[in-house]
């Protein structure tokens, strides 16, 4: 029973596959927003810790896997590392400078060095761009094999096994003594640090291994799409990757992937009516779900399946 | 260095919008310790205001000013009754969602109904041109920008200071425990606070279309400014965040001006660094 709860998911991850042939650009942009939502939680969710900038990483991977690509470099698995070791690079050196601060003052510093990431690609044209976007990104078949087609069926299925593969580490992560005691400073820092956790030094950690995952998820946005916009590191971006977790329900991992295709879903549908009304309509989602409490669609699910 | 004079009071100028803009966040954020990232929503919704009066109705600029002020108000005090009260005692991710989920709400309804491009307004003929001072060029809107401001600075100064409203304010946001503890109605000190900030905040909106711009985005694009001020100006005082926000508005005028490249830039950069360096302006009061 477990078991085939576990698998529902992702077996109907694949039967949209088969089911919704020109729906893939859509199902590569849920997987996409599903890992970017993931990594969230890892942060998040798990330890508590609560950012307003995470596209700074999200935007960081999109580029260096863009500029990879356009440079003459467009093996995408080699790729998708190095996109994640860059940001887990950048999520190393700010972790101190966001940990430093305390936890209000830690908050505008992660907005901060967001605004300031973008504000730098915006300015850097000649790496990045600059408004236009990065263009001529030249991505090579996947594993030599598969090309990146037209329809989207290479890019839907490298982002879902990418997706996949990265929420069973997470599960490892999450279960792992390194998980628990990220939930233990979650509940209470200070007994936390009481019990031996060293507190700050695991904050870092989670900080770090958070941003090498939206780093991922950022280049399998530029890799599927072959460009690389501002857009990615916007304010926008973090807050909607926020939503999603909290639309899922946090500290769950599989809220993350759920609030992540409710959320493009619904995106999708409601922004074809008119712009003003999908923002219209996320801002009433947000309000409600502040002041309605945490849990989310797997809370929900929960209280269904408890019944 | 005429022009630099010039540049110097654009600067003053923006600098003393950006006080009256973010003063309530500051005491709010303090008083409260709620992450408020829809603060600018109220000045936005002055600003709107203040445009439909003037360029629809052809009310006087003054009144529309009074008008921007007041509705702005009035909906900082609906909102904290009814919904920011709910919120006080929830974590920060709570917060954080719920006022970027007002934001969208406020941004898309004015979208929806004034569009989404820059508003103008239409001076009185009084404000508008320039004076010559010693040679320098000033342009008499920014002139009276300062004087309206500078006249809010000191009353605000002065009744935190001196009035008995002011001290259960301050003795409020020192320690709320021992404040309510002393019988400080401290509910509703939060309640006519927020008004009185949401009602500032509407008529910096409103003063700062033709300085600051005005469109659905701007309590996004400015959120940043404010949270600056906040932090580092301290939550205690009127002078602190007075002086943080002369500063940003000289440096920003400066920035744009003289290194347009760097752009925003500049500003970030300020505000991660003095986050860092001197996170008490904020942090002392906010945590304890």
């Amino acid at each position: 029973m477990r078991i085939a709860l576990h698998a529902l998911p992702w077996l109907v991850a694949i039967g949209a596959y088969f089911a919704m042939p020109e729906q893939l650009p859509l199902l590569s942009a849920i997987a996409i927003a599903a890992l970017f939502a993931l990594s969230l939680d890892l942060l998040v969710g798990y330890a508590g810790f609560v950012t307003l900038g995470h596209a700074a990483f999200f935007g960081l991977g999109a580029y260096v896997a863009g500029i990879l690509g356009q440079q003459g470099w467009g093996e995408p698995i080699s790729g998708l590392l190095i996109a994640a070791a860059v940001a887990a690079l950048l999520g190393l050196v700010t972790a101190p400078l966001v940990l430093r601060a305390g936890e209000l003052a830690g908050l505008m510093v992660t907005l901060g060095l967001g605004l300031m990431l973008y504000e730098a690609a915006n300015k850097a044209a000649f790496l990045t761009g600059g408004a236009d976007g990065l263009q001529g990104v030249e991505i090579w078949p996947v594993l030599n094999t598969w090309r990146f087609d037209l329809w989207g069926r290479t890019a839907y299925l490298y982002s879902l096994a990418v997706l996949f593969l990265l929420f069973l580490l997470a599960q490892l992560i999450v279960r792992s003594p390194f998980g628990l005691s990220l939930r233990a400073i979650r509940e209470n820092p200070k007994r936390a640090a009481a019990i031996g956790i060293p507190v700050k030094r695991r904050l870092a950690a989670a900080y770090v291994i958070a941003a090498a995952y939206a780093g991922i998820a950022g280049a399998l946005l530029a890799q599927t799409t072959q460009f690389a916009s501002l857009d990615a590191l916007s304010f926008q971006r973090s807050a909607e990757g926020l939503l999603m977790l909290v639309l899922g329900g946090l500290g769950t991992l599989y809220g993350a992937v759920i609030g992540a295709a409710a959320f493009t879903v619904a995106h999708h549908a409601l922004s074809e009516a008119s712009p003003q009304f999908w923002q219209f309509w996320l801002g009433i989602a947000l309000v409600a779900l502040a002041l309605l409490g945490r849990g989310g669609l797997m809370g929900a699910l929960r209280r269904m399946t408890r019944r | 260095m005429t022009a630099f004079l010039s540049v110097l009071l654009d600067g003053v100028a923006s600098g003393m919008l950006l006080f009256v803009l973010s003063v309530g966040l500051s005491v709010t954020l303090g008083l409260m310790n709620v992450v408020n990232l829809a603060h600018g929503a109220f000045g936005m919704v002055g600003g709107y205001v203040c445009v439909v009066l003037l360029n629809r109705m052809g009310v006087p600029f003054p009144l529309a000013l009074a008008g921007a002020t007041v509705a702005a108000g009035l909906l900082g005090l609906v909102l904290e009754r009814t919904l920011y009260v709910r919120l006080y005692r929830r974590d920060h991710l709570e917060q954080v969602l719920f006022s970027i989920g007002l934001v969208f709400v406020l941004g898309a309804t004015v979208d929806w109904f004034m569009g989404a491009r820059q508003q103008l307004i239409q001076l009185p003929e009084w404000l508008s041109g320039r004076v010559e001072f010693w040679g320098v060029g000033l342009g008499r809107y920014r002139i009276f920008l300062i004087a309206v401001c500078g006249a809010l600075v000191a009353a605000l100064h002065l009744g935190l200071v001196r009035t008995r409203f002011g001290a259960q304010l301050r003795a409020a946001v020192d320690d709320g425990v021992v404040a309510r503890g002393m019988g400080l109605p401290v509910p509703r000190l939060f309640a006519l606070t927020f008004t009185l900030g949401s009602a500032l905040a509407g008529l910096g909106g409103a003063l700062g279309v033709e300085v600051l711009g005005l469109d659905p985005t701007f309590p996004l694009k400015y959120m940043v400014y404010f949270l600056i001020v906040v932090a580092v100006g301290g939550t205690n005082t009127v002078i602190g965040p007075f002086v943080a926000a002369l500063l940003l508005g000289i440096v920003d005028v400066l920035g744009k001006y003289y290194v347009p490249e760097v752009g925003a830039f500049i500003i970030y950069t300020a505000m991660v660094v003095l986050l860092l360096a001197r996170p008490h302006g904020l942090l002392k009061r906010a945590d304890a």
